[in-house]
């Protein structure tokens, strides 16, 4: 294969290489750049400013706020999500669990698999817009089955201390199907034999999820987990749709502030840039993190 | 991933009868409780799931008046004026054209920016390629918000600001880390041998990848095609930031965004509800037609 192989390389590589370089790699590194100038965007001169920016960040309880419900995001989404993955998946492929015949999903799993996967496939913004009208405090569907049984319900994302448990709860709703059906894939490349050993040994559902499935999955587990604290970081489409950061900051996060920043009223491009850049090394550790705290020794299925 | 094709559930309930015939009874009734459990909470979920849509669905063709009397209720006579409301009044059928046409586009550079990159990493030897190929798989790493403000300006100064050339370059380089990872790995799984035969038979390399190559791997390519197309069509930071202004051009995102917000002070819920349902439509179609493709190629896509 050596023969006139290199304008093949070339014109195969060079035009995805130069899209690639200048717009997602360039603007990584500018970011950094920016970060450290008090640029005002748009015309304004962008003058080198140190750290001011960080500093100033420190001091700032609007991006403390927004930070803390990003940790409660980051406590709990991925938490809740991966219990229910783990819930519904360990159910369909292993509901079906008859005496003698050993272990088999139950009737109409793939059935569920495609209903549950569903609102992975839906925009964000027909997620947020959708749910924002549900929880509507009079038309709503929530209240509108409330009302049924004679209670009336809060406000919900019109009451401060209900707005961010709103965005919290539709977070969940939205991700779980995807990772019944990770987990469900995952589970099926566990051998059969396993779990009807299991079952004559006499193990209840439950030891075989902790003791068995999860050891077994551990590695997806693992992924899950990352992959929802990154997204846990973020939430910037969901809670700028359906409340944007309010009623009176009560479920602001950090992605809001930093767009608002840039593209709100005054357009602070460095100091947004900042916000970018220290959630940049939030994110990155928070996956380190994830990734050191779930390390277990790998089992092995030959 | 191919496991999702045959779901564990259907393999033997065909014998199912023989067996429960000769099981003593009261193992019986602890089984018949717990299933029933677990198909209770399979069952909540999947009204939970379905619930939402379902709303959506049965309120878009309700009037404004019946929504705030009665949330819950079904539609006296079915309005199909919300749906033309919503079509032509809140301009989703040209927001919908538009994403379309922008979606085409990307996704089709995308695949062959994606697919020639990845082909040359896959198959070919030259000083630099571990280099250039973490270059592009390290950009999984970071989420598309940190480069928000300078990706802002470089569009800007290309002269590409609000326009949907900018947007089709912009998501063809977003999307290019994932497809470059995700192609590589399946050129490789290619047999050499094809590929060896062909040279050897005067097949030029070009040829050799149009002819041979591209096709082989085609069920790797649809997969990505379709991850591309959800992830593009469902975009809406990058036209937010980039397509500013000018509401000509909005991509369908922006336009149920704007939808939404402006229904807090219009009050009309039904046009809202009907633009919903109109955006959902399409996906729902394709979602249910490639399922098991969607299925795994967005868990492959997980799992990078």
């Amino acid at each position: 294969m050596k023969h006139g192989k290199i304008p093949l390389i070339v014109t195969f590589l060079v035009p995805p290489l130069l899209l690639y370089v200048v717009f997602v790699v360039s603007p990584y590194l500018q970011a950094f750049q920016i970060s450290t100038t008090d640029w005002l965007g748009y015309s304004a001169e962008a003058n080198p400013v140190g750290l001011a920016n960080f500093k100033a960040l420190w001091h700032d309880d609007y991006v403390w706020n927004a930070l803390k419900n990003n940790a409660i995001l980051l406590a709990l989404v991925p938490v809740f999500t991966i219990a229910f993955g783990l819930f519904f998946a360990t159910m369909l492929s292993m509901g079906g669990r008859r005496g003698r015949a050993g272990v088999t999903g139950v009737r109409g799993g793939a059935f569920y698999r495609t209903v549950y996967f569903f609102p992975q496939v839906l925009s964000v913004v027909i997620i947020a817009a959708l749910w924002k009208e549900a929880y509507h405090p009079t038309s709503g569907l929530i209240n509108g089955i409330l009302g049924t049984v004679g209670v009336s319900g809060p406000a919900w994302l019109g009451d401060p201390d209900f707005a961010f448990w709103c965005v919290l709860a539709v977070m969940v709703w939205s991700n779980v199907g995807f990772y019944v059906v990770l987990f469900g894939a995952a589970m099926s490349a566990i051998p059969r034999e396993i779990y009807e050993a299991v079952l004559l040994d006499g193990a209840s559902r439950w030891a075989t999820l902790v003791r068995i499935t999860i050891p077994l999955l551990w590695d997806t587990v693992q992924v899950a987990w990352i992959y929802l604290a990154v997204a846990a970081l973020d939430g910037f489409i969901l809670v700028q749709l359906m409340t944007n950061g309010g009623p009176n900051f009560s479920s602001d996060v950090i992605g809001v502030r930093m767009y608002d920043t840039a593209f709100g009223s005054e357009t602070k491009f460095g100091y947004a840039s900042a916000i970018g850049v220290v959630m940049f090394f939030l994110t990155l550790s928070v996956a380190v993190l994830a990734l050191r705290v779930s390390r277990r020794e790998r089992i092995e299925l030959s | 991933m191919t496991a999702l094709d045959r779901p564990v559930g259907v393999v033997v309930d065909g014998d199912r009868d023989a067996r429960d015939a000769r099981k003593p009874r009261p193992v019986r009734r602890e089984r018949g409780v717990v299933n029933f459990l677990s198909h209770g909470f399979l069952l909540l979920w999947g009204a939970l799931t379905v619930l939402p849509l379902l709303w959506m669905l049965v309120s878009s063709f309700k009037t404004n008046a019946e929504i705030i009397a009665d949330p819950w209720g079904l539609p006296g006579a079915l309005q199909f004026d919300n749906w033309a409301r919503a079509w032509t009044g809140a301009h989703i059928g040209r927001y919908f054209l538009n994403s379309a046409v922008v979606v085409t586009g990307s996704v089709a550079l995308t695949m062959l920016m994606g697919a020639t990159a990845a082909y040359v990493f896959a198959r070919y030897e030259f000083r630099g390629r571990q280099l250039a190929y973490y270059l592009f798989v390290g950009g999984l790493m970071f989420p598309v918000f940190l480069a928000l403000v300078p990706l802002f300006f470089v569009v800007r100064s290309a002269g590409l600001f609000g326009t949907w050339t900018g947007l089709v370059l912009v998501y063809a380089a977003y999307s290019l880390p994932f497809t470059v990872f995700f192609l590589t790995a399946f050129f490789r799984t290619l047999p050499t041998s094809v590929a060896e035969a062909a040279l050897v038979d005067g097949c030029g390399h070009f040829r050799l990848f149009f002819r041979v190559m591209l096709p082989m791997a085609r069920p790797g390519l649809i997969s990505v095609a379709i991850f591309n197309f959800l992830s593009h069509w469902n975009q809406f930071l990058l036209p937010q930031v980039l397509l500013q202004g000018d509401e000509s051009k909005w991509m369908l995102a922006q336009g149920l965004a704007a939808l939404s917000i402006s229904q807090g002070y219009a009050g009309d819920y039904a046009q809202l509800f009907a633009g919903l349902t109109i955006a959902v439509i399409p996906v729902l179609v394709v979602y249910l037609i490639f399922q098991r493709q969607v299925q795994s190629g967005l868990t492959a896509g997980q799992l990078k």
